[in-house]
């Protein structure tokens, strides 16, 4: 009772008009800001950092900025989808599950139902982590610590079987794609010993390692575009989408048919989202992985699955509330924004910890009751702008084309400042497309380039534990089983070869 | 198709072990590492700086020789098929969208982002596109102003600006 009566509290708080006003506010930066294609939430909170110093000046404490900066982030995660399903440019590393089937469906001209899928997908995601953050928090925290090095790398090994088990896709050139992303992420210097690792022709361009977004956006943004410039030559049926709001509310309807991959989102994004170093990238594409391997149809993913929409989507708004868990209960982000999120905190006075809860209980509960609220100004807000952000897709391919080609450049550049990573860019993309031509999957290359930077140290570190026992994976409680499902999810294609071959000789 | 399968078959088989030879590559100060020593577990500290890359790669020349076996075997769709790789029209598109690409980049090292906007708009959305000049000139003036001041003045990431550096100036003084 004393959790509801706290949560109630905090709510009130929350729907005070100067906090109210901050979070919408709030909530239409980060849409604006995420949808853009190179910017994060991670941009928007720390590019607004110091304003939150101004609303502290005006209402004398933490509470006002934290939900500012808070309702920043909700927003930014709803507006990833919107570029990701309309431009097919991914908004943030956090949507690019979500291009896997937003784009096919925009391009199939049914943009609408992908942008209300993703709207209502990320409102029930943020739904269902609010109310486990709300109500298991400490207990929560305790179990994701319980996460060693072993069990986060068995979690990545899964995600990878899910795209070579499952994949639909030529079984050789699957895997191809995912070793490659993951060298391509070992590019750099080599955090464990600090040693410079595939310095390509000596270009210091390549010492900061290749970002994720420049190998995401040229991959979906210039890749993707010169497949369809390729293959719909007589223009694409994506302009034929219906902007009305009779459109929108069918798409509400037809959202029953997502109501899987939503459930699978919401809990498994929550999940990875409170383990330290994961956050919502990883939850999202996880979280598409898991979808399609329990579907009944995973052939549909990546050809325009509404629950492919709806899985990475609730599951990155999941994760991103579960990755403030780790944050403020034990003062660990889980993911980069956390970690800006964390470092007002501490400017603020405040001490992230697990004292924070009953230490601080007038900051806590109005943060979290903000967390509810700007999870329905989020979905009301973008259910309200959908015929407009569909209103582009009506433009003319070519003016869509390059205003896609530019905003690919434009936002990359942004991203990092660095014209490298441009030019970089651009070749990624006209490699993507070569090889996306022989049906090359890409999608596990994008995948791997997330997952690489987190995999490999974990594996290192388990093997540095076990003295190089690879039994390590095997033998603990939590990792054996995860590791166990990933090999016989590798293996899986080779069992139907041979069951295919007993039953020709049968 | 089934040429382009195995010669970029082999291509990718080529890069595999470029990446390994590369993988296994010792930092120059410290010269009493010999190539492929970090390759493996190192007493004391775990697998070296090269054990992941390299064996990831390992793993690719596999993947590509499997290809060849696949195309050899006419098993995956490219092998089987007999259209071109890039027809007429492809070939066509690559040239005028992906050179036009490659100018923009040339141009922004030039004259800037903002001036190679311009340009590349209007190479696309009049020349390909063949829309009226009054379209062509509204939609590239327009996305020039709106980046403008999305990055530069509301983002404060200044985008560079090249040869066309001093006509930005006076906007600075204006909104900065």
């Amino acid at each position: 009772m004393d959790v509801i009566a706290s949560l109630m509290n905090g709510i009130l708080v929350a729907l005070e008009p100067i906090n109210l006003g901050l979070a919408i506010i709030g909530v239409i930066v980060g849409l604006f800001v995420g949808a853009m294609p190179g910017l994060g939430s991670v941009n928007g909170v720390a590019i607004l950092l110091p304003f939150t110093f101004v609303i502290q000046g005006y209402t004398g404490g933490a509470t006002s900025p934290m939900i500012f900066l808070a309702s920043i982030y909700y927003g930014a995660m709803y507006g990833g989808a919107i570029s990701s399903i309309t431009l097919g440019i991914p908004g943030a590393s956090t949507a690019v599950a979500t291009t896997f089937d937003g784009r096919p469906l925009a391009l199939a001209g049914k943009a609408h139902i992908a942008l209300v899928a993703a709207a209502l997908a990320s409102f029930a995601g943020g739904t269902v982590s609010n109310v486990m953050f709300t109500a298991f928090a400490p207990l929560l925290a305790a179990v994701a610590l319980s996460f060693g090095d072993p069990e986060v790398f068995a979690l990545m090994l899964l995600a990878f079987a899910t795209f070579v088990g499952l994949g639909g896709d030529d079984i050789p050139k699957t895997i191809f794609s995912i070793c490659i992303g993951l060298v391509l992420a070992t590019v750099g210097f080599d955090i464990v010993s600090g040693e410079p690792r595939l310095i390509f022709f000596d270009i210091t361009g390549f010492s900061h390692g290749i970002r994720f977004l420049v190998l995401a956006i040229g991959v979906y943004g210039i890749g993707e575009m010169l497949w369809t410039i390729n293959t719909s030559r007589h223009g694409s049926s994506m302009s034929n989408v219906d902007v009305t709001a009779r459109a929108v509310i069918d798409a509400i309807k037809e959202f029953r048919h997502a109501w899987r991959g939503t459930v699978i989102g919401s809990f498994l994004g929550f999940f990875v989202g409170i383990l330290p170093a994961a956050g919502a990238t990883p939850g999202s594409l996880m979280a598409y992985g898991v979808a399609k391997l329990t579907s009944r149809n995973p052939n549909e993913y990546g050809k325009g699955s509404i629950d492919g929409v709806a899985a990475p989507e609730a599951a990155n708004n999941s994760a991103s509330t579960g990755a403030m868990l780790p944050m403020m209960t034990l003062g660990i982000p889980g993911s980069p924004t956390t970690a800006v999120l964390l470092a007002g905190m501490v400017i603020w006075g405040l001490q992230p910890g697990p004292l924070l809860f009953t230490d601080q209980p007038d900051f806590v509960w109005p943060l979290i009751g903000s967390f509810y609220i700007s999870n329905v100004i989020a979905v009301l807000i973008n259910l309200a702008f959908i015929p407009v952000f569909l209103w582009m897709l009506r433009m003319p391919f070519t003016i869509l084309a390059p205003l896609i080609f530019v905003l690919s450049l434009v936002g990359t550049f942004a991203a990092y400042q660095d014209m490298f990573d441009v030019w970089l860019m651009v070749i990624v993309g006209v490699c993507a497309f070569f090889l996306r031509l022989l049906d090359y999957p890409v999608a596990p290359a994008v995948l791997a380039i997330v997952l690489g930077p987190i995999a490999e140290p974990k594996l290192r570190q388990s093997l540095l534990f076990s003295d190089g026992d690879f039994m390590i994976f095997f033998n603990r409680p939590i990792a054996g089983p995860i590791t166990i499902i990933a090999i016989v999810l590798i293996l899986l294609p080779l069992f139907k070869l041979i069951r295919d071959k007993i039953r020709q000789t049968a | 198709m089934r040429r382009a399968e195995i010669v970029t078959a082999f291509i990718l088989g080529i890069l595999s072990i470029y990446l390994m030879w590369k993988s296994g590559e010792a930092p120059d100060w410290n010269p009493d590492i010999a190539r492929f020593d970090n390759i493996g577990l190192i007493e004391g500290e775990g697998p070296g700086s090269g054990f992941w890359p390299f064996w990831l790669s390992f793993i690719m020349l596999i993947c590509s020789v499997w290809i060849g076996i696949n195309w050899y075997r006419r098993t995956s769709p490219p092998s089987q098929s007999d259209e071109e790789f890039l027809d007429g029209y492809g070939r066509r598109m690559l040239f005028v969208v992906g050179g036009g690409l490659f100018g923009f980049l040339i141009l922004i090292e030039i004259a800037g982002f903002y001036a190679a906007i311009l340009a590349f708009m209007i190479y696309y959305v009049r020349f390909l596109g063949r829309h009226s000049w009054w379209a062509t000139l509204s939609i590239s003036f327009g996305l020039v102003i709106a980046c403008f001041f999305f990055f530069d003045i509301a983002m404060r990431i200044v985008l560079p600006k090249g040869l066309s550096e001093p006509l930005f100036i006076p906007l600075y003084e204006m909104f900065l």
